[in-house]
């Protein structure tokens, strides 16, 4: 039977059919949907994990006892979970270990852009990159083969355009592996202590060699002759760009690109007058055909940043003027949600003017105008540092003008150890906990502090109160983020303090819970005196129908206001209320 | 078979994403290759929101190129702006006409709705968008957006 799967969607079924019954995962745009799809499945234990480092150590667990894992990723989780990676390499695996790192070209909804197909060559293991949701089937079942065939873990490269796209899958049954699962002592293997290491180094060489053997006359690596004036070595996305643009080029698809083939790239060279490398982000393909002394064009250097698409293959292969975006756009860029109870936090550090150390997560949208108030954002878990490390150097004015944020999902990927940090190294900062009891970014998953597993089970609810306290802090408030008179004394006085405090604000997140939505507010144009206050919020609800000619009361949008009634605490003209409330 | 390239653009709230999935599910249905591109994450409510639709005999890209849409569907026509360039010579942008809104019983339904005014420019029978209504929502919103459609398709541009 045919489906209409993303590739996302298409990675866990392969995974399902080739026997998988492990997952873990940390969400992450645009691999999120993996696990999501995989715990429907009720032959696969599947958990989200901590963090993506957590989750790749927990598989390695269940495949050193024979079974079929899976961990799926963002590209940037690949650097939390590296550690274990290189070592892994080494030991290689019982059962079948498949990392699904899930490239974001272009930045859609990430911090960098950095091309994972680095991880591959650096820590020595096979890499697959599928080109559609066809073959994110299809590699997912063919790298759990590889993974046991070789002993190795092995990474299936996806990007945001094969994440996110949807394409008809021909899907197959689950095999029956039949095996039991068990731990078989062999320190040799799973010990890595240098003199045991030593031997396993050799053995990866001696791998790489093989699996050399394996892309040269592999499925996965495929010429497809046609002309013989072009030829474009390709691969994953960039391959449905080529076949779109230049129908008539002969194209080496490169479908397992490390080890990259050597002999295959040769002879696809002979056939062809002219070769052309189209790849997205960094010259891997580009560097290593060079390597082999082979005459190659590739893509102009500008396009190593951004991804690619059709239009741009056509303007660098075919010289073509595409039509440009009008000048008169405007793009609407995301924005805190109507009714976010990060908005009153925001509020409070713009009208403080304090800055503040950011993390990952909504609460990053704190930087759009008019809250105007994220200061700093590099990596999960960060914020914390960041506030602490400046503590350390600034005087002790500047360090009460400064806080740090953090959501509770990331405080618990990795904002723990840098607390711990912060208060046994005596820094001088406030950290404010924003708790809206989910994973937000990315869609609302459950984590540690949620008491429920990613398939709805009940389960331990970690008590963040009491975590924030265990770590050392003295001084922990927890606060209503509606409530914006207590939010900022609570703020204004953890500020004052000296040493590390803590503001935990409570409310969940409005898109999980439909049920916290309250009456819609809408403003009285008599008692408005077109001040502007409740657009300070930049709640999107808040209409200003203001034009340069005149000041108009501003309008609630009734089918976006959640009721969160931050408009009204900050109009002084008593003019903001539901009106219902109104009558009585 | 003709090649359809078509993009639907709106606000992240608006259910661009929905109405995407009912117009791929329906070109399937009708016997084309189906493809579908989408940026998830970052498109919370209130951000702008593309996706786009392509089916024909074969279809290789999953994103349309500059200038070779054959129709933009805008369930919200401030963001038509954005993505003209995408259009071909002689392709047609089905905007929300004046005071469609208001002939809906539920002004959320507008996505479901406009599928109505592009169904007219696609090659695909009635049924097969019925059938993906039906199999994209819940049983108890079924009855009102198939009622959102209908409006859509008697309407005029």
């Amino acid at each position: 039977m045919k489906e209409l799967l993303s590739g996302n969607q298409a990675i866990a079924r392969g995974a399902y059919e080739a026997g998988c019954v492990f997952a873990a995962a940390y969400p992450g745009t645009p691999s999120t949907e993996i696990l999501e799809t995989i715990s429907g499945y009720s032959e696969i234990f599947s958990e989200w994990a901590p963090n993506e480092k957590v989750a790749l150590e927990a598989a390695i667990g269940a495949a050193f006892c024979g079974a079929r894992s899976i961990v799926a990723m963002k590209h940037v989780g690949l650097n939390v979970a590296a550690d274990p990676l290189f070592t892994l390499s080494y030991t290689g695996i019982r059962g079948g270990l498949v990392i699904v790192t899930a490239d974001d070209p272009g930045m859609h909804s990430s911090q960098n852009e950095q091309d994972n197909r680095y991880y591959a060559i650096a820590a020595k293991v096979p890499m697959l990159e599928p080109s559609d949701s066809q073959e994110a089937r299809d590699f997912a079942v063919k790298a759990f083969e590889i993974s046991e065939k070789y002993d190795t873990p092995v990474l299936l490269r996806t990007t945001t355009r094969i994440a996110h796209s949807e394409c008809l899958v021909q899907t197959g049954k689950r095999i029956d592996l039949n095996r039991e699962y068990k731990f078989e002592r062999d320190p040799k293997k799973f010990v890595m202590l240098p003199a045991y290491a030593r031997l396993k180094h050799v053995v990866v060489e001696k791998r790489t060699k093989a699996l050399l053997d394996y892309s040269e006359n592999c499925p996965e690596n495929v010429m497809e002759k046609r002309g013989a004036d072009l030829g474009v070595i390709t691969s994953g996305i960039s391959y449905q760009y080529v076949r779109e643009v230049l129908p008539d080029a002969s194209v080496l698809k490169l479908g397992f690109t490390h080890p990259l083939p050597v002999e295959l790239i040769k002879k696809f060279a002979g056939m062809v007058k002219t070769l052309y490398v189209i790849e997205e982000l960094e010259p891997i393909i580009e560097n290593h055909v060079k390597s082999l002394g082979l005459k190659a064009k590739a893509k102009p250097e500008e396009f190593r940043c951004g991804e690619l698409s059709p239009g741009i293959v056509r303007s660098f292969m075919l010289g073509a003027q595409l039509p440009r975006e009008s000048k008169d756009a405007k793009t609407r860029p995301p924005i805190l949600c109507a009714g976010c109870p990060h908005r009153g936090v925001f509020y409070t550090l713009n009208r403080l003017k304090l800055i503040t150390a950011g993390d990952i997560g909504c609460y990053t949208l704190g930087i759009a105008p008019p809250l105007n108030s994220i200061d700093t954002c590099v990596d999960m878990g960060a914020s914390i540092c960041h506030a602490a490390g400046a503590s350390h150097v600034l005087s002790m004015e500047k360090q009460k003008g400064m806080v740090a944020v953090i959501g509770d999902s990331t405080f618990i990927h990795s904002g723990i150890t840098s607390l711990i940090d912060a208060v046994y190294n005596k820094a001088n900062m406030t950290l404010l906990l924003l708790d809206n009891r989910t994973t937000a970014m990315t869609g609302g998953q459950q984590h540690p502090g949620t008491g429920k597993t990613i398939k709805g089970e009940d389960t331990f609810q970690l008590d963040l109160v009491e975590m924030v306290k265990a770590c050392g802090v003295q001084s922990v408030r927890v606060v209503d983020p509606y409530d914006l008179k207590q939010t900022r004394e609570a703020i204004e006085a953890a500020v004052n303090e000296d040493g590390v405090s803590v503001v935990i604000t409570q409310q969940p997140c409005r898109l999980i819970d439909r049920s916290t939505w309250k009456e819609p507010y809408a403003i009285d144009e008599e008692k408005c005196k077109a001040c502007g206050a409740c657009l300070n919020l930049g709640c999107p609800a808040i209409v200003d129908r203001s034009t340069p000619e005149k000041k108009k009361a501003p309008e609630i949008n009734a089918l976006l206001c959640v009721g969160c009634g931050l408009c009204a605490q900050v109009c002084k003209f008593d003019a903001v209320a539901v009106p219902t409330a109104k009558i009585d | 078979m003709k090649t359809y390239r078509i993009l639907i653009v709106g606000l992240g709230g608006q259910g661009v994403i929905l109405s995407s999935n009912i117009l791929a599910r329906a070109a399937v249905a009708a016997g084309y290759d189906v493809k579908k591109s989408e940026v998830h994450g970052m498109a919370q409510r209130g951000g702008s929101v593309t996706t786009h639709v392509i089916f024909g005999e074969k279809v290789h890209s999953p994103l349309v190129e500059e200038g070779q849409a054959d129709l933009i569907l805008a369930l919200e026509n401030e963001e038509i702006e954005r993505v003209k360039h995408y259009l071909r010579p002689g392709g047609r942008i089905v905007a929300v006409p004046d005071g469609f809104v208001k002939k809906l019983k539920n002004p959320r339904s507008i996505n479901v709705a406009m599928l109505g005014l592009l169904a007219k420019h696609v090659d695909i029978a009635e049924e097969k968008w019925l059938d993906a209504i039906k199999g994209a929502l819940k049983d108890k919103l079924v009855p009102i957006n198939i009622e959102a459609f209908k409006t859509g398709l008697a309407a005029t541009e």
